[in-house]
């Protein structure tokens, strides 16, 4: 067939159709060709957003703290050998390990804070990790359908209650009853905000847990039970294992939420700088001192710099922790995935 | 595990596995009571002790005398002020992060890995953190900056404010929104994109005129839980804002303000009489359980509506 702009043989007319009247869709205004591409750079620009915080808050938080690592005569009372090595405030007295930023002779030793945070992370995991592994496993293997559309919810519930009114419950009401039954010498001590800091991470742990199990295919559970193993057996000895991982990384995420759980243990822990390994003993957590403490520095004091690398501290250790749950959910999904 | 033949149990093997059956069980099955029994009972005895002191003037009404008498009203007011400034900062760029990352690049770019990564981060830094970075970031450095470039060096940004608690509130509950943003612009399906591109509309005109307003409940939705978690968050706050006390109500974006939760922490903790104040404080925890407590409810809601939508 000729093409249609070739001219007629015969000289017959035929009216020549313009060729753009006829097929050419509706014209795009002038800015529809810009705006995709700007769009995306636009886009792109406040998608890195959450980068960038997490950057700043690494530079701007690790820079008020330079002075206790870089500045001479910061570094004359608050320096990392300071921090975490026994000192000698008295020519004559034993070498102590205690965080008393606001006396005569101020003492920044992180020992006290860091062991009081393990001893309050301690009793929340081992109250809230069984219990949260438990549950989970319960409502992913054995609950009836609509036991588990109850329990999710509740379990929503629980990790939308605000941490202080969870520390304020603590404080009013299990502090006192667990003295009583106890018999604490302290009414505020690491037990009290160790139970409250379990019962806020409960939420993180049973939904990490269920997602693990829940991802464990059929497949694994038909096999065992073909196998002649009961349910019970099942639940424990294949599901269990295979979503390992998963579990790990709950409770690895729990942990990170326990040492930065800030107003519970302001609350409930009693803030008492005690070194000791005793558990009714009064705690004070890294968190908490910040907490407390930053209303009342002079801003660019000694203590003011310590507060801040006590943040960095915090940040970092979260960080890493965080990186490490991420990594084994990754894991998880790598062992169970391959379809 | 071990392999036995079970051709022919003994006795004694069945009777230790039904035991081991009956222990598990139980045992499963307390955990998940415990942990409904602990809510009950958080959230019981705050009703029973809160519920007799809630009334209109209670809301309505400054603290009067030591907080011993009167309302919580200030309180309501800079929480409201405070989560409506974050809500207005978070959501757009919560949402714009989103479209990026669903949107307009693959997710095993090097970028969405990036960003991802920095969301899981973000979302695991301890709240007190983001009270430090508040102060060294926000006032210190942008709010100094300000007073310097504008005021001649007079306090008036560089100071603890209501705009910098919310912009530090924005940035801890952006992880939500974008993972709920994102959630919302997977249910589109993908169909509809295809065809609103076959049909020649521009990238932009299909997400403005066909994806989005599919996933506007889902926003909705991220948002409201934003506003639930910002609403209970202290730590931050009292590091970049809050007030113990303010005879006056919130006026303009650097003044201080009073918020619900850390009234609770001042009135349970600072209180010069915590007998006397009790009542106030148990209605005051009451008040923000029932506000966050509200604010998830319509979270859920709506989502599962949208769910029952897209079926």
């Amino acid at each position: 067939m000729p093409p249609a702009s070739s001219p007629p043989v015969t000289g017959e007319r035929i009216p020549i159709i313009p060729r753009r009247t006829a097929f050419q869709p509706p014209s795009r205004p002038w800015w529809s060709r810009v705006h995709d591409p700007l769009s995306r750079s636009v886009f792109f620009t406040v998608a890195l957003t959450a980068v960038v915080a997490v950057l700043f808050i690494f530079v701007f938080v690790g820079k008020e703290s330079l002075p206790v690592l870089l500045d001479e005569t910061v570094m004359q009372e608050a320096s990392l050998e300071k921090f975490f090595t026994p000192q000698v405030y008295k020519a004559g007295k034993e070498p102590q390990l205690s965080w008393q930023p606001v006396s005569k002779i101020p003492k920044y030793s992180f020992v006290p804070l860091v062991v009081g945070t393990l001893k309050v992370t301690f009793i929340a995991l081992l109250f809230a990790v069984p219990l949260a592994i438990l549950a989970a496993l319960f409502s992913v293997e054995f609950a009836p359908r609509l036991i588990r559309e109850i329990v999710k919810p509740l379990v929503e519930i629980l990790a939308g209650i605000p941490s202080v009114v969870l520390g304020f419950f603590a404080l009013m009401i299990l502090a006192p009853h667990l003295k009583d039954l106890f018999g604490f010498e302290s009414q505020l001590n690491a037990v009290v905000a160790g139970l409250a800091v379990g019962i806020a991470i409960i939420p993180i742990i049973f939904t990490v847990c269920e997602d693990a199990f829940t991802s464990v295919p059929p497949t694994y559970r038909e096999a065992s039970i073909a196998l002649g193993a009961d349910r019970y057996q099942t639940a424990l000895r294949v599901v269990l294992p295979a979503a390992l991982p998963g579990v790990f990384a709950a409770a690895v995420l729990g942990f990170g939420r326990a040492i930065g759980e800030t107003m519970i243990v302001l609350m409930a822990s009693g803030n008492a700088a005690i070194l000791s390994a005793v558990m009714s003993d009064s705690v004070r957590t890294l968190s908490a001192t910040i907490a407390a403490e930053m209303l009342e520095v002079v801003n660019g004091d000694v203590h003011y710099s310590v507060l801040f690398f006590m943040g960095t501290l915090l940040f970092t250790t979260t960080f890493v922790i965080n990186l490490l749950g991420d990594l084994y959910i990754r894991r998880l999904r790598a062992r169970l995935g391959g379809k | 595990m071990s392999v036995s033949l079970p051709i022919k149990r003994s006795s004694r093997v069945r009777t230790l596995r039904m035991f081991g059956m009956g222990l598990s069980f139980s045992l499963m099955l307390a955990s998940a009571l415990t942990i409904i029994a602990i809510l009950l009972l958080v959230l019981g005895i705050i009703i029973k002790n809160g519920a007799p002191g809630l009334s209109w003037g209670f809301l309505t009404q400054p603290p009067t005398n030591g907080f011993e008498s009167g309302g919580i009203f200030p309180a309501i007011f800079g929480t409201v002020a405070l989560v409506l400034i974050m809500t207005i900062a978070v959501m757009p760029v919560g949402v714009i992060t989103a479209i990026y990352l669903h949107e307009y690049t693959r997710s095993s770019s090097l970028v969405a890995r990036l960003v991802r990564l920095s969301v899981n981060n973000l979302a695991g830094v301890p709240s007190v953190v983001f009270g430090l970075f508040g102060v060294g970031f926000f006032i210190q450095f942008l709010g100094t900056g300000i007073d310097q470039a504008f005021y001649g060096g007079a306090l008036t940004f560089g100071q603890p404010a209501l705009v910098w608690a919310a912009l530090t509130l924005a940035l801890l509950t952006l992880p939500v929104v974008i993972v709920t943003t994102e959630e919302a612009l997977r249910t589109v399906p993908q169909e509809l994109r295809d065809a609103s591109l076959a049909l020649g509309a521009t990238r932009v005109q299909t997400l403005v005129k066909i994806v989005l307003p599919q996933a506007i409940p889902g926003m909705l939705t991220g948002a409201i839980l934003a506003i639930s978690r910002g609403a209970g968050e202290v730590a931050p706050i009292m590091l970049t804002g809050a007030a113990y006390y303010l005879p006056y109500l919130p006026s303009k974006l650097n003044d201080q303000f009073m918020e619900l939760g850390y009234h609770i922490y001042i009135l349970a903790t600072q209180s010069p009489d915590v007998e006397k104040t009790l009542p106030i404080l148990y209605s005051t925890v009451l008040v923000l359980l029932l506000l966050t407590f509200l604010l998830n409810l319509s979270a859920v809601a709506l989502r599962s509506i949208t769910r029952a939508q897209m079926r």
